[in-house]
């Protein structure tokens, strides 16, 4: 296990955090706790393979938030001294005093083992913060330089976003932690401009972000060099691709695209928080409403969905939440029924779940920690059939690569879906791309036509880091693996067609 | 800590330190307020302060410029050095940047200079002692009528400091509120919301906002299901300002030109000149517009097509980006506009669209629809083909059947496909133009005055089961 950056451990995390909590403590609160974060991030992107930013960023700050006569208070700043701390923890209880008139439930927490002081970093080999700024960027003018030297493509687009987080956290009850994580996601994009015709379209690389370091995008992890190899040709099949009918299709959907199609249809619509009305008038709320949990049929038997803070390089994996509980792995939904929820502390004890399942997240030291999503995935089938089994059994169908555009109502009913690639299947086979094709369907529906799972031989993680919620907004990484997968009779819509041409 | 000497005098020691060929420093300092709430009681609340100090080197080579930008949040004065040379180190691993320029020189009445002295302005959480009394109130009343409330409000105030190694010493103070209000019956069934943006929450009175929810819920009382089809659609100002945003956002000059965005013209260069409707409509953009006032200068710390870091401190001005139904302007840096002789344009942070013959209010153009849908808002908007600006999204908060002039019932919500670039062609009314908040974007884009708009055919895809 890699070492936490000693000038992380060189703040003073622990004279503020006695500070804020004994103040807290002296002004009647009934529980408080104190988070120092260090957020580093690196952004770099070129345009054609030259520099176009170059962003080093580094957010240190802290908070203090209170339990006080039943009502919560927060409060964060970002200049560490005991006497600033000593403010924030009076602030705190005075945002807690005027917010009393409107509040009128008892905030409570689930109980959690107190954990004493523990320390937890992610797995990582090469921290991209000790790579030096022109490797990472000679890197990518090479990628780019790959791509541009194609036919076909006229424009390349690179980028590489690093971070470094480092969360200190410590509560009332003893439980004190001192965390790093590291995580990072390269991107390069293909552009094909037919100027003449008035057509353009681009073809994004499939690497995931993931929860790993630098080694990610020098190893063998991916195979970058095929990738890249590849896209200029799928770029060019693109471009004179038929446009598609619309209609009812086989779907072999690939976890490169399908993990998005899981973060917005199962992984928010069981949020404990959405489901119970907390995100109402914001992100939304859920149809898998708390009443329906072990009886909703979310999908097919074969359909089965982990929750899970503890997945190796997952991007939402923590020791400890921003709670102090310890991460696990739960089920969601088993054989194809509703079975489970993410949770923080106040929902736990409120709907009587027990413990809570280490779900509580802050994107910075200046918000509020929220129920945040785990890495939540579909499961292979054991002994499954390969993509290239699934796309046998189709007769006329669609193969679905990476993904693109997503959108999905407040309910997380209706989504619907693009993606990088849509392959033809004819008679078991790929037959050349489609163009202008999206899936649309209802999350029911959808997962209940799941036929069936591919085996863990097709297994992928893929994710995000820009996942938003909350007011003010709050965002997340997170990741979501899935097996490839044969879903029958899923609506097409042509998005010419849908645009009036 | 930073915090120990003023914004202005960490600009000064840090542009001081500065060994590059070009420096710009910006200083922010940011207070924030906020309430949230969901079933008619609190659920989070806040009081942050945040401070961030970026420096932006520009280094001179043998083939260009480079740059780079390091920013970070409290900054300790004896730390400063060790910042600036890592930004300098960084500049120097870039390579030349595509957009370099001289940096902008300090003009006459430069827009920004007078108030470098000032202190920082704040915000606290005592900017809601009255909304917070006045919000327990709406509980009140809510809990009694069988209504749930849910919602957000919010005050920040951001002061910018930025210096740069020509001279420039510029300042700006943003103020931005809003309050999101989300009413719905205790079983979810119906659900409406309303959106206010404000410099200060004077503005602001949640009561009368809560009654006009509890008109809009009784509407949902009659619900009809409806089939995806073309309608004629109602745009209240606040999904227009969602809609209209997205084309401003996507009006970037290079791209255009490139050939990579709708605004691409067939057999090369981009669509400037064209026009897109026959309709008069204005879209454009005005630092100084009444209520809305925006940075009457730019300041950036983070390189994009549209935002060069080597604009820092160029002056915004009024802009129009449709005149009249045409394509007017694009964003344009100085350098790609230099490349292209052209003018350069910057952004700026507000967006107006009116049109000479718009007038009434919503219920005004409600009076005069034979039949088509009254929209809420607009929801979770997404890019489907960039090509033509096809956008998916949802309906959200109540969609309502207009005939002869009247709400007869709600029915359900739709996801639509539309391009706002299409769409602008099929504008059958126009009213007058009013504050409003993008409900989808207001997190990033908060300033914004437009009109309902009456448009036919709005294609409402598929049905989605979503209140």
């Amino acid at each position: 296990m890699p070492d936490i950056d000693p000038a992380f451990l060189a703040l003073p995390m622990r004279p503020l955090a006695e500070a804020a909590l004994s103040r807290a403590r002296e002004l009647g609160a009934e529980h408080a706790d104190f988070r120092l974060e260090r957020i580093r991030s690196h952004d770099l992107s070129l345009r054609d393979a030259k520099l176009e930013r170059s962003h080093d960023g580094e957010d240190v700050g802290f908070a203090v938030r209170v339990v006080h006569e039943g009502t919560w208070g927060f409060a964060s700043a970002v200049d560490l001294t005991v006497d600033e701390a000593v403010r924030v923890a009076e602030r705190a209880v005075a945002v807690a005093k005027i917010s009393a008139p409107v509040n009128s439930e008892r905030i409570e927490l689930a109980e959690e083992p107190v954990y004493g002081d523990v320390t937890w970093v992610s797995a990582y080999e090469v921290n991209p913060f000790e790579v030096p700024d022109a490797d990472k960027i000679a890197l990518l003018a090479d990628f780019s330089e790959r791509l541009l030297a194609a036919d076909g493509v006229d424009h390349a687009d690179a980028s590489l976003r690093s971070y470094c987080e480092n969360k200190f956290y410590a509560d009332t009850a003893g439980t004190m932690t001192t965390q790093q994580r590291i995580r990072l996601q390269a991107q390069l994009e293909a552009t094909a401009v037919d100027a003449a015709q008035g057509q353009f379209e681009t073809m994004r690389t499939c690497a995931p972000p993931v929860g790993r370091g630098w080694e990610f995008v020098t190893g063998k992890t991916w195979d970058w060099d095929a990738e890249l190899a590849q896209m200029p040709e799928w770029l060019a099949q693109k471009m004179k691709a038929q446009s598609v009918k619309a209609g009812r299709y086989d779907l072999v959907i690939d976890p490169t695209n399908l993990w998005l199609t899981i973060h917005e249809s199962i992984g928010h619509a069981t949020e404990l928080d959405r489901a119970l009305g907390y995100e109402a008038a914001y992100a939304g709320t859920s149809f898998a409403t708390f009443d329906k949990l072990n009886t909703l049929r979310y999908g097919s038997p074969q359909l089965n969905v982990v929750g899970d803070r503890t997945t190796p390089y997952g991007l939402a994996t923590i020791g400890y939440d921003d709670e102090g509980v310890q991460t696990q792995s739960w089920d969601i939904v088993r054989d194809g029924t509703l079975v489970g929820y993410q949770t923080d502390r106040r929902m736990a004890r409120m709907k009587g779940l027990g413990r809570s399942n280490g779900c509580a997240f802050a994107d910075s030291p200046g918000h509020i920690p929220l129920q945040r999503m785990a890495n939540v995935s579909v499961q292979p089938a054991p002994d499954g059939p390969s993509t290239a089994d699934l796309i046998a059994g189709v007769e006329h169908g669609i193969y679905v690569v990476g993904d693109n555009s997503w959108s999905i109502d407040m309910q997380r009913y209706n989504f619907q879906f693009t993606a990088q690639r849509f392959f033809e299947i004819r008679a078991g086979k790929l037959v050349g791309q489609l163009r202008d094709v999206a899936y649309q369907a209802t999350t029911t529906d959808f997962w209940g036509s799941l036929e069936q799972a591919g085996g863990p031989q097709t297994f992928h993680l893929g994710g995000a880091f820009n996942c938003g919620k909350a007011q003010p907004g709050q965002v997340a990484a997170v990741s979501h693996g899935a097996p490839a997968t044969l879903f029958r009779g899923i609506n097409i819509l042509n998005t010419r067609e849908e645009g009036g041409e | 800590m930073t915090g120990s000497i003023p914004p202005q005098e960490t600009v000064e020691r840090a542009l001081a330190l500065s060994k590059a060929d070009g420096c710009v420093v910006i200083a922010t300092e940011r207070t924030e307020a906020n309430l949230r709430w969901a079933n008619n009681t609190l659920t989070t609340n806040g009081e942050m302060r945040s401070r961030q100090l970026a420096v932006i080197s520009m280094v001179n080579g043998a083939t260009g410029t480079a740059a780079a930008v390091l920013e970070r949040s409290a900054v300790d004065p004896d730390d400063l050095e060790t910042l600036v040379r890592a930004a300098e180190q960084a500049a120097r691993d870039a390579g030349p940047a595509d957009d370099a320029m001289p940096l902008v020189e300090p003009g006459t009445d430069h827009p920004g200079a007078a108030a470098w002295g000032e202190p920082a302005a704040e915000t606290s959480i005592e900017i809601f002692d009255r909304f917070a009394g006045q919000l327990g109130e709406a509980f009140g009343r809510a809990g009694a009528a069988d209504r749930l409330l849910f919602g957000f409000a919010e005050h920040v105030v951001e002061s910018t400091y930025l210096g740069s190694s020509t001279g420039l010493r510029l300042r700006h103070d943003q103020p931005t509120g809003r309050l999101e209000l989300n009413a719905k019956s205790p079983d979810f069934a119906r659900s409406v919301w309303s959106g206010q943006g404000s410099h200060d929450f004077s503005d602001v009175d949640v009561l009368a906002a809560d009654a006009d929810l509890a008109t809009r819920l009784r509407w949902e009382e009659r619900r009809t299901d409806l089939a995806p089809g073309r309608y004629e659609t109602i745009l209240p100002p606040t999904a227009v300002a969602d809609l209209m945003t997205y084309i401003y956002w996507s009006a970037i000059g290079r791209d255009a030109d490139e050939g990579r965005t709708v605004f691409s013209k067939k057999g090369g260069g981009s669509r400037l000149g064209e026009r897109l409707t026959e309709v008069p409509i204005t879209l454009r953009s005005d630092p100084s517009a009444a209520g809305l006032a925006a940075a009457p200068f730019v300041h950036t710390t983070w390189a994009h097509p549209a935002f060069s870091l080597f604009d820092n401190g160029q002056p915004t001005q009024p802009v129009e980006w449709i005149s009249g139904g045409v394509l007017n302007n694009l964003l344009k840096s100085r350098a790609w506009a230099t490349q292209t002789d052209a003018r350069p344009t910057m952004f700026v942070d507000n967006l107006l669209m009116e049109s000479p013959d718009g007038a009434g209010s919503l219920e005004d153009l409600v009076a005069r629809t034979e039949r088509g849908l009254l929209l809420t808002c607009l929801w979770y908007i997404r890019t489907v083909d960039p090509q033509t600006m096809l956008l998916t999204g949802l309906t959200r908060d109540g969609v309502y059947l207009v005939e002869n002039g009247e709400v007869t019932t709600a029915v359900n919500n739709f996801r639509f496909n539309e391009s706002p670039v299409g769409m602008l062609s099929r504008i059958a009314e126009v009213g007058a133009p009013e504050r409003t908040l993008p409900r989808e974007l207001s997190d990033y884009f908060n300033r914004t005055s437009m009109p309902a708009l009456r448009v036919s055919d709005f294609n409402m895809s598929t049905v989605s089961k979503g209140v």
